[in-house]
């Protein structure tokens, strides 16, 4: 009798797990079902591979997301220029240099710098960046990719800063101390023999900021100007995937084309960030293989 | 050997670690620039009647109250959808699964679930739960969002609570002849759910300030009255302050409303993450006696 | 009163690839005292788990052979493993109380039993209690969580707590390798006045400890078991050369 209930218990418990692969499963179906259709009006080479965007022109409409995806990078690339040397910083201030006291105490700075809302750092994007940029650079706003970078790199600090960290703990202490055995110095000892022994880990986190900050909305879509054309330099205002998802979804009339496209750009986010997390990941478990060894 | 403070390999050093106490001081001085930024100039705006009415005059005047409402009220939807399915599925995965591939596959796909962009969780919102299920632009609709976006942390955080609880109380009871449902009902939930219950309110602290997955699913520009069932729009504080700064027809004459919004928004992501603390503090307090 | 309790017949178990027991063949009588000793690693722990299916909660597992309590094989394929456990019953390496009152770690397993009466509970807990040996020094303070027992006390409530369900069977995992002298001689005491209704198997790592109490003694060395007989017979007399180096302590 009891043997049929914890059966029962079980299988239970075994479908509420499946729950997150059905999930995922049909984040991804319902993308697709509701983006294939844009290609019944579109190409896909001309979405993929085109700049222009402007899907409710009056004479012919353009789907080309090229200018977005390209923005996409530019400020990722740029928010990762600022964040990964930081980050990497931090995190070996964290594992190295602190007095135990000073970690209990800014360990938590940086976790409370991971729960600031997107939209509050979007928000200072346009009333403190902004114009800092705007005043440094002569630029309009100083709304533009640089600003984005910017937010992009606050908001992904404290996954690179976290995960570096582990990384760094996670050295084997033996390696650390033959190199100190051999003369080196603390300083060289973290350049030479613990950074390049946790690189993988500290790639797989940049990989996971990175992965975060392409899907990044509210922060883009309030601090970076919004013009949909493909970017010249980082002080001309760009417009990310995502901000034109979040732009155009509300205005659009359901079932359009212009309403699939988006749910296309949706996709392409969706497989983006899945491939980065499956790299990242693929990286993290042979690294944590290595250091078992 | 002479201990040399000037040689090459020790101001190396000097200025290694420099290097590095400069980057904790810019990740410090960014969360006190932000702090100071919107607690000086959000704070002269607050008030009761700030906090307790509805917006007037085109949003240029009045408060927040509906906003605040709108954001508690889809915070609790989303712990009723995210909290027992990610508990269930970490008792799952910490208590029952066995190391099979498919096990693999379910951790696979949390963490990938957990990569997904917050406005992708939106169009999936849009696509499911607004016309799929018909249930149209609400409540309801954004609840449920945002309850799939935190469920990969929620089931991670009970996770964690579970495996902190000893191997030796599952192993103590089972021999004393209790089943596997009995021994973790009994004799791992109770020391488990502490952990679980922090861990989740920070996840619920993030989906409180959200604003995304919301913007289509029910969030609306301005509502004169408060959400009265499922099926209505609500405001919410995110969203309020992502029009008042952007879309607002007189922005500038708004921003101190803006600021109040951030401000209130940030106290009370705060506050939910303080509880959380508490509340691990006391309840491990009553469990160790 | 002599009859075989639990017989082992060419059993064997694997972890993974590596294993960890080969070919046992082994009777344990009822009313005995067994103790199994052997240098660390040697498998005894794993044999002691493998009577009342504690391996199983192991993932990737595999045994082979068969063991019989009461003529029942525990490893036949629908044997219901709940059933088992209360009939054999087990006291770990560590004292591993549950976070509870002392009062609610005797009454465990029959709580999840189904017992609800509260007074035949009090009863049941005070008769386990007083067979630990434990009553006098608990009785005042029941309610007190049992973290606050000194380690033998909790080790001994251990004892309580499987002695409530009535089991048939003990196992004992080296039960007085974390007790002090005193503490293990009350333990000691104990084990030979329980082995009158119950039938006892202790791994130890302590030879004293093994010729005091045991009345049988079973050396494992390396998953094999090398030597097995009446204990005054196998430290006095020892059949091989490796239990005598054994137990003079030549090596361990």
């Amino acid at each position: 009798m009891h043997r049929q209930k914890e059966n029962i218990i079980k299988s239970l418990f075994f479908l509420n797990g499946l729950l997150v692969v059905i999930a995922l499963l049909g984040i991804f179906l319902l993308l697709l079902f509701n983006a294939l259709p844009t290609f019944k009006d579109v190409k896909f080479s001309e979405f993929i591979f085109r700049a222009n965007w402007n899907p409710s022109a009056y004479l012919e409409s353009s789907y080309g997301i090229l200018s977005q995806v390209v923005s996409t990078l530019m400020v990722t690339i740029g928010s990762l220029i600022i964040a990964v040397p930081l980050g990497i910083g931090t995190a070996a201030y964290l594992s190295d240099v602190a007095s135990p006291r000073v970690r209990e105490i800014a360990k938590p700075i940086v976790e409370i710098l991971a729960g600031i809302p997107s939209v509050v750092i979007g928000f200072l994007g346009i009333v403190l960046v902004g114009p800092l940029i705007a005043k440094a650079t002569g630029n309009y706003s100083g709304l533009n990719a640089l600003n984005g970078s910017v937010l992009l790199a606050v908001m992904s600090l404290p996954t690179i800063v976290s995960l570096s960290e582990d990384a760094l703990g996670s050295v084997p202490k033996s390696y650390t101390e033959a190199s100190l055995a051999l003369g080196g110095n603390p300083w060289q000892t973290l350049i030479r023999v613990k950074i390049p022994a946790a690189s993988s880990g500290i790639l797989a986190a940049t990989m996971l900021g990175m992965g975060r900050a392409i899907g990044e909305t509210m922060t883009v879509l309030m601090a970076t100007g919004n013009a949909p054309a493909m970017p010249k330099s980082f002080l001309e205002p760009v417009r990310t995937m995502t901000a034109t998802i979040a732009i155009e979804l509300g205005e659009v009339p359901y079932y359009t084309t212009h309403f699939h496209s988006l749910f296309a750009i949706g996709l392409v986010l969706f497989i983006f960030t899945f491939i980065l997390n499956l790299v990242s990941d693929i990286i993290l478990h042979r690294y944590e293989k290595r250091m078992r060894v | 050997m002479k201990y040399s403070p000037f040689s090459i390999k020790h101001l190396q050093q000097t200025f290694g670690f420099h290097f590095l106490r400069f980057c904790m001081g810019v990740v410090i001085l960014i969360l006190i620039v932000v702090f100071h930024d919107i607690f000086s100039k959000g704070f002269g705006i607050i008030s009761w009647e700030f906090l307790t009415t509805a917006p007037r005059k085109g949003m240029t005047e009045g408060g927040i109250y509906p906003a605040i409402v709108g954001t508690f009220y889809v915070t609790v939807l989303t712990t009723i959808f995210s909290v027992p399915l990610g508990m269930g599925c970490a008792i799952y995965l910490n208590e029952y699964a066995p190391d099979s591939k498919l096990t693999r596959l379910i951790r696979m796909s949390i963490r990938n679930l957990s990569g997904v962009p917050s406005i992708v969780y939106g169009l999936f919102g849009v696509a499911l739960f607004v016309e799929l299920f018909n249930l149209g632009t609400c409540l309801l609709a954004s609840g449920l969002t945002l309850g799939l976006m935190t469920l990969p942390w929620t089931i991670t955080a009970s996770e964690e609570a579970l495996k902190s609880v000893p191997r030796s109380y599952r192993e103590g009871s089972l021999a004393l002849g209790a089943t596997q449902w009995q021994s973790i009902r009994t004799n791992v939930l109770p020391y488990a759910v502490p952990g679980m219950l922090t861990g989740t309110i920070l996840g619920l602290a993030r989906a409180a300030g959200e604003t995304a997955p919301i913007l289509f699913t029910g969030a609306a520009f301005y509502l004169p009255f408060l959400p009265e069932s499922l099926s209505d729009q609500f405001m919410a504080l995110p969203y309020h302050l992502y029009i008042m700064s952007t879309q607002h027809h007189a922005i500038m004459q708004v921003r101190p409303i803006a600021y109040g919004t951030a401000l209130v928004l940030i106290v009370l992501v705060f506050l939910l993450n303080l509880s959380a603390v508490v509340l691990r503090y006391q309840l491990r307090k009553r469990y160790r006696e | 009163m002599d009859q075989i309790k639990v017989q082992v017949k060419d059993f064997n178990f694997f972890y993974g690839q590596a294993q960890c027991l080969k070919n046992i063949s082994l009777d344990i009588m009822t009313h005995e005292v067994t103790s199994i000793i052997g240098p660390s690693g040697c498998g005894k722990s794993t044999f002691l788990r493998c009577l009342n299916r504690m391996n199983d909660l192991i993932i990737s597992t595999r045994t082979e052979g068969t063991i019989l309590i009461d003529g029942t094989n525990i490893y036949e394929k629908d044997l219901d493993v709940v059933k088992l456990r209360k009939k054999v019953g087990m006291v770990f390496q560590k004292p591993n109380p549950f976070p509870k009152s002392i009062f609610e770690n005797a009454a465990y397993g029959l709580k999840i039993n189904g017992l609800k009466d509260k007074n035949l509970l009090a009863e049941k807990v005070e008769q386990s209690l007083k067979n630990a040996a434990l009553w006098g020094e608990v009785k005042d303070r029941l309610n007190d969580n049992a973290f606050k027992l000194s380690g033998g006390q909790q080790q001994r409530l251990c004892v309580a707590r499987a002695l409530a369900i009535e089991p048939e069977v003990i196992l004992m995992d080296e039960p007085a390798s974390a007790l002090d002298p005193i503490a293990t001689a009350k333990l000691e005491e104990l084990i030979v006045h329980l082995k009158e209704r119950y039938t006892i198997v202790i791994v130890t790592h302590n030879m004293q400890q093994a010729a005091r109490i045991s009345d049988v003694t079973v050396f494992l060395m390396q998953g094999e078991l090398v030597e097995h007989g009446k204990t005054s017979e196998i430290f006095t007399r020892p059949m091989k050369k490796v239990t005598e180096e054994y137990i003079t302590g030549r090596f361990g």
